[in-house]
Formats: structure tokens, C-alpha cells, sequence
């Protein structure tokens, strides 16, 4: 049996590579090819009801889940005239520390209005310890068509229990009228 | 195993015990011992929401339900008074009063609206914690929950949300017992059982704020701290009101440097466990208008300096100058106590006081005599277990409201009657049930001197107010009518830190503890305390605060060291503003105050929340406190002043901290027996008109600002006099009245209502009858009245 030379031996390998298909990902040119899967635990978004009132009430329960204590939150009243959410509670300030979060999602699980929840953003790095504390603006799920950006009154008629249970469908003209004042 | 009593239970002796069991562990108690506090003093916990040690037992919630042997169906155990021989078994050892608990939880969460996140107990609630440790895992209810309309207001600052409300009585009790102020109720029946108010009668009370502290659940929330903050975000730490000289133990909750809520600690020997709402809920002073940096006045402008210039700039002021203290009434006992150091040594003079207020020389021998290095004299338990208790110049719910609470707690038991020597009744007298002689202003010391038939005989307490200062003899006829009878007095003064700038020797002619100027053993003593040569405390009495602002006017001093004075409380405030100008200011404050605009040099200090102290209540009892805000960096009055003086070339013994102070001013010592007064005999009864009048708890007070829902829930203000003063005047009840000085007029609604003849009665610093301000007069001044026409 000739022996192949040890040089082209231990060439092998790369030569045979040379022929396969390479798995390289091109991140970040082409990262829409190979989206996080749909479960995955990403930066965190705070949601709005149908009409564009935050579903967010302050109530801390997300803050006190957490195990690595990444998220501040202080809870303010609404009034007549400022209403940010339905019910009488809304959260004035609310900012995740992703220098801590480790992403367990104890918060999405704890927090009662299905406020929290997490999307599947994971580039969270940056230049500077400050950026990275996320604030309520920062966090505040974008104004869908539809929707008219608090603070404005709720749904003429509606209690929180109807936004809880899903049943505004939009911002009303007069929804509409208030929150572009 | 033997319980003895403790204050809150029967007094008994040994023969008196009684012998029970619980869960299995046998238990010697006093006999009428409830079954719930045998089981506590065994650390048997059994769940409840409506029992409250201070409150008579009312078995509204059900929730302490235990099994007794004998009796058929399970009992509230905060209702059943134990027997010899009763077999109690607890949830513990008992399927029966564990299934009967299980099944009270059910009803009482049956119409509790699911609205946790939202709700402040959430996390300190005793309905959540039970309802995990003693409540069934699930409901079966399958209904509608019962619904109300959120929060509503049963008065300005606290909120009812009826949804969550189980119906305890807490609340309605504490308001009939202890505050006795009866307005909250529980009304309807069944199902729509609620607390409530009637439409037109909020629920007007200074302590509505311990009703939010003892609701179980959060049906009842301040509007102060609503929404603020969750139990865990909170630092909470113990600390003193440093609103009145009640000297209330307090809990001071924090988050990230400020303070969101106060509340009542628990002191039995104090104020139990109750305060008021000007105590609760008026803090934010400690944050507002704060100076943050030293300031020295340049061309006429005040600008920010540094410590080390500042610091330069006081000395240079105040070296070789005739300099004179005012160091108002709010200071800690380590404060006042370097004040008075750095006054006889630094600037070598007795030019100091204390008193931003009505003051008398008479009043400064009685504190001299009688007050000033006593130690603890009359006590709370001393005026519940007294027979009489008589109160001059001294409203006890207006100017020191825990006292009321311990007189009212009294009265309620029979045991005590109140005699009340004051100018004009009101809603504190009334509850005392107290025997009022109205006395007009200025003829205190005769309606004292009547008081001996009263007391004779009787284990006696006689408390005096700061306001007894403006009646001439009045002080005097109090210590000869004691002397006789042999009654205690106590001296009640308004702010927290005037007892303690008694002790301290905040007075023309005291050096601390009650030693005197004058007497060079005394000197000698302080001088070695303070490790300074004996001619380094100036021997000459010093002037009073109206002696000294009189000689500024006249260029007689040159400098003024001024701490928590508002020139704004005193009648005379022109010349006190005059005397500002005039002379070199050296203002130590912690947020801007109305000396800023006279002062050459500011020196910023740790607001109450941020340094160590001794508060001096009333009793002459030391009320210390640590830092809430363990991390501050601000500095205390005695460290600046130590500052001060070292630039100005003195020394002491001590470095001016907190701990150092405190135990230079314990090895002073106590005076063993009280002084004697020189009694003077009172002057000629005034003819015409005078002013009486006083401070209402919640007013516009300095420590008050920025608190609107507080402010809400003040007393009306109106003027009131009795109807022979209103006939003889021309003044119509309900139409507005102008009070006239000869410097001033002040307009307010008119009350008929009982008030001492020829005498027309003020609240003193309240929105619209700011008395200093306005008429620049004081109590006691003769004035003129006349009809203000219709409202």
C-alpha cells in the first residue's frame, strides 16, 4: 500500500472542506436569515392595549421577581386629566438594567396585566454602563396603527375590566383627539 | 408555665392567676386573659384580622376561631376570656378549628376584589399572608364579586376602597376609643356591610392616618403614600418625630435617599403605638428648599462657597465681637448642647435663648428652678394613673396630641377627671370631658390660685404650656398652688427640641444640665467637661432673644449666630428683621428660611433624617435616633460649629460628634432637687378686648410645607368669641369679623362658641391669621373689634 505522503495527509481535512457548504453565519450583514427561535428570551417590551393605553399598572411585581434585581419601577396615580393606563394606577417609571438581567423571564411570568413580555432583540451591547439602563421609553412597545399615545381617557364606557378582557379594539376619534393635544 | 402581666392586662397578684390549656402546653395567666394573648405569650400564633391589643374585643372577622372542650362550636379566641381548667386547641392541634378558619377565609375572600398588584398592602398584607398560611387553596365561589366604587375619600388624605374592606371595625373602633373622634361608622348590613362617613361630615381627625396603619387589609390608604412604593424597596428605620415635644417613636420608611412614609412605632411608655397626622404625613420638608451648599455673601449677594471659605469667612465675622445665640426651638439635645458651648467659649458670652416665641422672665426662673437637668419628671404612665390632671396655657390635641391620647385613654376608664385653664373651649377639651374655667388672658395665675380646693388630697398633675409665658404670675401661682397640695408639674412646650435647649443651658443664665452661670462650682464642672480653662465661661448673665434683638437695634451686639429661627414667629419681627440687618448673621440651616436674606455666611446642615441626636420630650425622657440615611454626608450643627471654633483658635475635649457630645452632656449629671423660684405676684387685671389664642396642629407651620393633602384636613379657621363679647361689640355670628391691632387687622369668619368674656380667640399662625404677622402683637394685647359684614 503507498503511503500518502504525511504533508497531503494532513492536508486532508481542509481539502475535503474545501467541497462542503460552509456554515459561516454573515452576522450582522445578513441576521434576517437566521432569526432567534420565536421562544427566545430577548430585550423586554412593555405593551399597550388596543387604543394605545399602557397595560403597565407599577405594581412591582416584575421588580420583586427578579433575581438579579435589574428592574426599578415606581407606580404614580392616574388622574382625570393624565391617564396613561386603565384602573387607577399606572407605572411612572420603569427601567430594566440589562448590565444585570440575565434574561429569565421570572418578570414576564409574575407581572398580572401581561404588560412585560419579552421580544426576540438580543443585540444589547454597548458603548457606555448608562446605556444600558433601559428606560420606560426605551422599553414601551411601539404605537401601532390604531392606537393613540397615552395619556389619554379610556374608552367611553369601558371599565379596566372590559381592557383586561380584550375587549377595546382601538383608539376612538376622542381617544385620538386627546392624545394629539 | 407563668405569664405575668404586662401593662396591658389586669393587675393582679398570684392568687389571681389562673391556670389553662393550650394546644397541649399548660399556661398561669391573669384572669380575664383573653385566649389570644395566652396563645401570643406562648408564640402560638393564630390568625386575625379585627383583634387589636388597644382595642376592646369586637369578634367581627372570625378568622381566630379555635376548638374549646366543652363548648360545641368553635369560639373567637380574641373574645374568650380564659378560665381555670379551659382546654383551647389552635389551628395546631385542632382539624375542627383549622377547617373552621379555612372556611372563614373563604367568606371573607369571597367579595375581595382580586386587585392585588394594585393595592398598597400588597406584600405587607395580613389578608395575603393568612390567606396562604390559613386559607384553603382555591375558592368555590362561582358568583359575581360584590363591586363599589374605587377609592373614596373619607377625608382629604385617607382613602376608603370598600371592595377590600372585611369589615374588622378596626378602623371605626380606634376612631371611637382612642381618638374619639366618631365620625367613621360601619353601615348597612349583610353583605353591603361598609365603613363609611356621612355625606356632609368628613372624618375630621389629627390621627385619621393610624386608621391606614391598622386596617389589616388596604381598604383604608393614605393619599400621601399611594402608589408610591412596594415593602421591599423600603428601608425602614426607627427614628423621632421632631414635630412636638410628645416625642413619638416613629418608623421612617426610605427609598434610594427619600423618605416616602412615616409611621407610628411602637412605644408603650410613650406613645403606645399611636402618633398624629401631622407627625405621619408631614415629611417632605426634609427634602424641600434644602441648601446644598455654603453660601457667603459677596457685594450684597449671597453666592455658594466652599466649606473650608465659609468656614473662613464665620470665624472672621465673629472673632472679638459682641456676639449673641438664637438657636430656636427645634434642635437635638447634642446640637443645643454645643450651641451653648460654643457661645460661652467661642464667643464668650450668655447672649443666648432658645425662645422664638412668647417668653418672660418669669417663665425663664421656672425653667431655671424647675425644668432645666431634672431628668425624666412627670410621665405618660403618670398621667394615666393620676386622679387629677389640670392643663394651663396648654391645649393637649392641638400642641401636643399624644398627651391627649394618654388623657383621653384615662378619662375613658374613670379613673381621671381633667381641669383645663385656658381662654376658649374646644373639640380636645371636650373629649377630655374637662372641667374648663374659661380665664381670660392675663388672669391665669387667680383662676390658679382656686385650683387648691380641686387638688387637695388628690395625687395631682398640673401640666403648663408655652403660652402661660404671656400671663404675668401665672407661673408662679402654679408653682405656690403645687407646693401646697403637693401636686407635679410638667412643662409642655410646643417644639421638640425646647426641653432639650433647657437642658443644654440655651438660656441667659443655665450652662448645661441645669448649672448655673452664676455659681462657679457650676462653672467649674461645665469647664472640665468641655476641657476648658474655668475663665473661658463668662460669668455675667447674658440677654434674653427680646434683649438681644433690642441692643442689634441699638448696635449693642455685632454678630448673630442664628439656627431654625423663622423671624416670622414673633411679634416683633420688624426689629428682629432690623436687628438682622444690622449685624454680622451666621446662619446654620438645612432649608431656606427667612433668615437667608439677612444671613452674611449659610452654613447647611443635615436635615433630621440625616445625622444621629437626642430629642428631649416633654418628660425630660431622651429620645435618640440614629441616621435614617445611613450614607448622607451632611453635617451636624455641632460639627460646623466645632468647625467654627477651631478656626477661631479653641479646642475641646471632645471631637463635636454625636456619641461625644451625648456622653459630655451625661457626665454633667442631674440636678438632684429643684431650684426656688422667685414667685412674683401677678399684675392688675386687663380691662378691654385681648387676644387669646393658639397654634392649631396643622397650620401653616414650616415643617408642614409641601403637603397639600395634610394641609386639607386642617380645622377651620375662624375667630371665636362667646356671645356677651359678640353683643357688646356689634359682631354677628356667621359674618366676618376685623381684629385690629395698632399694627395690624386681620379678617376672619366669626364663630359664636364658649370663650372667657371680653376676650376674642385666634388660631395663631393658620392661613389667613398669622398673629405675629399680621397684628405683631402677642396673646394677652389688648385689640379692637368690629362686624366684617356677610361672607
Amino acid at each position: 500500500m503507498v503511503e500518502i505522503p504525511q504533508v497531503i495527509r494532513a492536508f486532508g481535512t481542509t481539502f475535503l472542506n474545501m467541497f462542503k457548504k460552509p456554515i459561516t453565519e454573515q452576522y450582522p450583514e445578513e441576521k434576517h436569515l437566521y432569526p432567534p427561535k420565536p421562544r427566545f428570551h430577548g430585550r423586554h417590551q412593555l405593551n399597550r392595549y388596543a387604543d394605545g393605553l399602557e397595560k403597565c399598572i407599577g405594581c412591582e411585581l416584575c421588580a420583586w421577581a427578579c433575581p438579579a434585581d435589574a428592574i426599578y419601577v415606581e407606580g404614580e396615580e392616574n388622574t382625570d386629566e393624565e391617564r396613561f393606563s386603565p384602573g387607577e394606577r399606572f407605572g411612572k417609571v420603569y427601567q430594566i438594567n440589562y448590565l444585570r438581567c440575565i434574561m429569565c423571564g421570572l418578570c414576564i411570568e409574575a407581572c398580572p396585566t401581561r404588560a412585560l413580555t419579552m421580544t426576540n432583540e438580543f443585540e444589547l451591547a454597548d458603548d457606555e454602563r448608562g446605556k444600558l439602563i433601559y428606560e420606560k421609553s426605551d422599553l414601551l412597545a411601539p404605537l401601532l396603527p390604531g392606537m393613540a399615545p397615552a395619556p389619554h381617557s379610556m374608552v367611553e364606557g369601558f371599565t379596566d375590566r372590559d381592557y383586561y378582557s380584550g375587549k377595546v379594539t382601538g383608539a376612538t376619534p376622542k381617544q385620538i383627539e386627546e392624545a394629539g393635544n | 408555665m407563668t405569664i405575668l402581666a404586662n401593662s396591658n392586662q389586669p393587675k393582679s397578684n398570684d392568687n389571681d392567676l389562673i391556670t389553662a390549656v393550650i394546644d397541649g402546653i399548660a399556661v398561669r395567666v391573669p384572669k380575664g386573659t383573653l385566649a389570644i394573648r395566652a396563645a401570643e405569650m406562648l408564640g402560638i400564633e393564630i390568625p386575625r384580622f379585627c383583634d387589636h391589643p388597644a382595642l376592646s374585643p369586637v369578634a367581627a372577622c372570625r378568622m381566630c376561631l379555635v376548638e374549646i372542650e366543652g363548648m360545641p362550636k368553635p369560639q373567637p379566641s380574641c373574645a374568650i376570656t380564659l378560665t381555670e381548667g379551659m382546654q383551647v386547641k389552635t389551628q395546631n392541634s385542632s382539624q375542627v378549628a383549622s377547617s373552621a378558619q379555612e372556611g372563614v377565609m373563604e367568606f371573607l375572600l369571597l367579595n375581595h376584589p382580586l386587585d392585588c398588584p394594585t393595592c398598597d398592602k400588597g406584600g405587607e398584607c395580613p389578608l395575603q399572608n393568612q390567606a396562604m398560611s390559613n386559607g384553603r387553596a382555591d375558592s368555590r365561589f362561582e358568583g359575581t364579586k360584590r363591586n363599589f366604587q374605587k377609592a373614596i375619600n373619607i377625608n382629604a388624605q385617607v382613602l376608603l376602597d370598600r371592595e377590600r374592606c372585611v369589615s374588622c371595625a378596626r378602623c371605626t373602633r380606634f376612631a371611637d376609643e382612642i381618638a374619639g373622634d366618631p365620625s367613621l361608622e360601619l353601615l348597612e348590613r349583610g353583605a353591603k356591610q361598609q365603613v363609611g362617613v356621612a355625606d356632609d361630615q368628613p372624618f375630621e381627625s389629627y390621627y385619621s392616618g393610624n386608621t391606614v396603619q391598622i386596617c389589616p387589609v388596604g381598604a383604608l390608604t393614605s393619599a400621601a403614600y399611594r402608589f408610591r412604593a412596594r415593602p421591599f424597596d423600603l428601608v425602614s428605620s426607627e427614628s423621632v418625630c421632631e414635630h412636638c415635644a410628645s416625642g413619638c417613636s416613629l418608623r421612617t420608611d426610605s427609598r434610594r435617599g427619600k423618605v416616602l412614609r412615616r409611621l407610628a412605632g411602637d412605644d408603650s411608655e410613650v406613645n403606645e403605638e399611636w402618633n398624629c397626622d401631622k407627625g405621619r404625613f408631614a415629611f417632605r420638608h426634609l427634602m424641600q428648599d434644602r441648601i446644598t451648599t455654603p453660601l457667603v455673601r459677596e457685594h450684597g449677594e449671597l453666592r455658594p462657597a466652599s466649606w473650608p471659605e465659609a468656614i473662613r469667612y464665620a470665624a472672621e465675622g465673629l472673632r472679638n465681637q459682641r456676639a449673641a445665640v438664637l438657636a430656636g426651638g427645634r434642635l437635638t439635645l447634642e446640637d443645643a448642647y454645643a450651641y451653648s458651648r460654643f457661645a460661652r467659649v467661642a464667643l464668650g458670652t450668655n447672649n443666648v435663648d432658645f425662645r422664638n416665641r412668647t417668653a418672660s422672665s418669669e417663665e425663664q426662673d421656672f425653667l431655671t428652678n424647675h425644668v432645666a437637668g431634672t431628668g425624666l419628671g412627670v410621665t405618660y404612665q403618670d398621667l394615666e394613673d393620676a386622679q387629677v390632671v389640670v392643663v394651663i396655657g396648654f391645649e393637649p390635641e392641638e400642641e401636643s396630641p399624644i398627651i391627649m391620647l394618654r388623657l383621653r385613654k384615662a378619662v375613658r376608664n374613670k379613673t381621671l377627671k381633667v381641669i383645663a385653664i385656658d381662654s376658649a373651649n374646644s373639640l380636645g377639651f371636650k373629649k377630655l370631658n374637662a372641667d374648663l374655667r374659661l380665664t381670660k388672658p392675663g388672669n391665669e395665675s387667680a383662676a390658679i390660685s382656686e385650683l387648691i380646693k380641686d387638688l387637695q388630697d388628690q395625687n395631682s398633675i398640673i401640666l403648663v404650656g408655652e403660652r402661660l409665658a404671656s400671663s404675668h404670675g401665672a407661673f408662679s401661682a402654679t408653682v405656690a398652688v403645687a407646693e401646697k397640695v403637693g401636686a407635679r408639674i410638667g412643662w409642655v412646650p410646643r417644639r421638640a427640641g425646647e426641653r432639650a435647649a433647657v437642658d443644654a443651658g440655651l438660656l441667659p443664665n443655665l450652662l448645661p444640665a441645669g448649672r448655673k452661670v452664676f455659681e462657679p462650682r457650676d462653672r467649674e464642672v461645665v469647664a472640665s467637661a468641655w476641657g476648658v480653662s474655668v475663665e473661658h465661661i463668662p460669668t455675667k448673665p447674658g440677654l434674653t432673644q427680646l434683649e438681644i434683638i433690642s441692643s442689634a437695634v441699638q448696635g449693642e451686639i455685632d454678630a448673630i449666630v442664628t439656627a431654625g429661627v423663622d423671624i416670622n414667629d414673633v411679634a416683633n419681627h420688624a426689629a428682629f428683621a432690623a436687628a438682622l440687618n444690622k449685624t454680622f448673621v451666621v446662619s446654620l440651616e438645612n432649608r431656606a428660611s427667612s433668615v437667608i436674606e439677612f444671613a452674611d455666611v449659610v452654613l447647611p446642615v443635615g436635615a433630621i433624617t440625616e445625622r444621629a441626636g437626642t430629642f428631649v420630650d416633654w418628660e425630660g425622657r431622651l429620645r435618640t435616633f440614629d441616621a435614617v440615611m445611613q450614607e448622607s454626608l451632611a453635617l451636624t450643627d455641632a460639627r460646623v460649629l466645632h468647625l467654627i471654633a477651631i478656626e477661631l483658635g479653641h479646642t475641646f475635649k471632645d471631637d463635636a460628634k454625636v456619641t461625644s457630645l451625648r456622653s459630655s452632656y451625661s457626665s454633667l449629671g442631674a440636678v438632684s432637687k429643684p431650684g426656688t423660684m422667685n414667685l412674683v405676684a401677678a399684675s392688675t387685671t386687663k380691662t378691654g378686648l385681648v387676644l387669646a389664642g393658639w397654634h392649631h396642629l396643622l397650620d401653616n407651620g414650616s415643617l408642614q410645607a409641601g403637603e397639600p393633602h395634610l394641609a386639607a384636613t386642617a380645622r377651620a379657621v375662624v375667630a371665636k368669641v362667646s356671645s356677651e363679647t359678640a353683643q357688646a361689640n356689634g359682631l354677628i355670628s356667621g359674618n366676618r369679623v376685623i381684629v385690629r391691632s395698632k399694627l395690624g387687622a386681620i379678617t376672619l369668619p366669626l364663630e359664636i362658641s364658649e370663650v372667657a368674656p371680653e376676650t376674642i380667640w385666634l388660631p395663631l399662625n393658620s392661613e389667613g391669621s398669622s398673629v405675629a404677622m399680621q397684628l405683631q402683637i402677642d396673646i394677652g394685647a389688648e385689640v379692637s373689634v368690629s362686624d366684617g359684614g356677610a361672607i
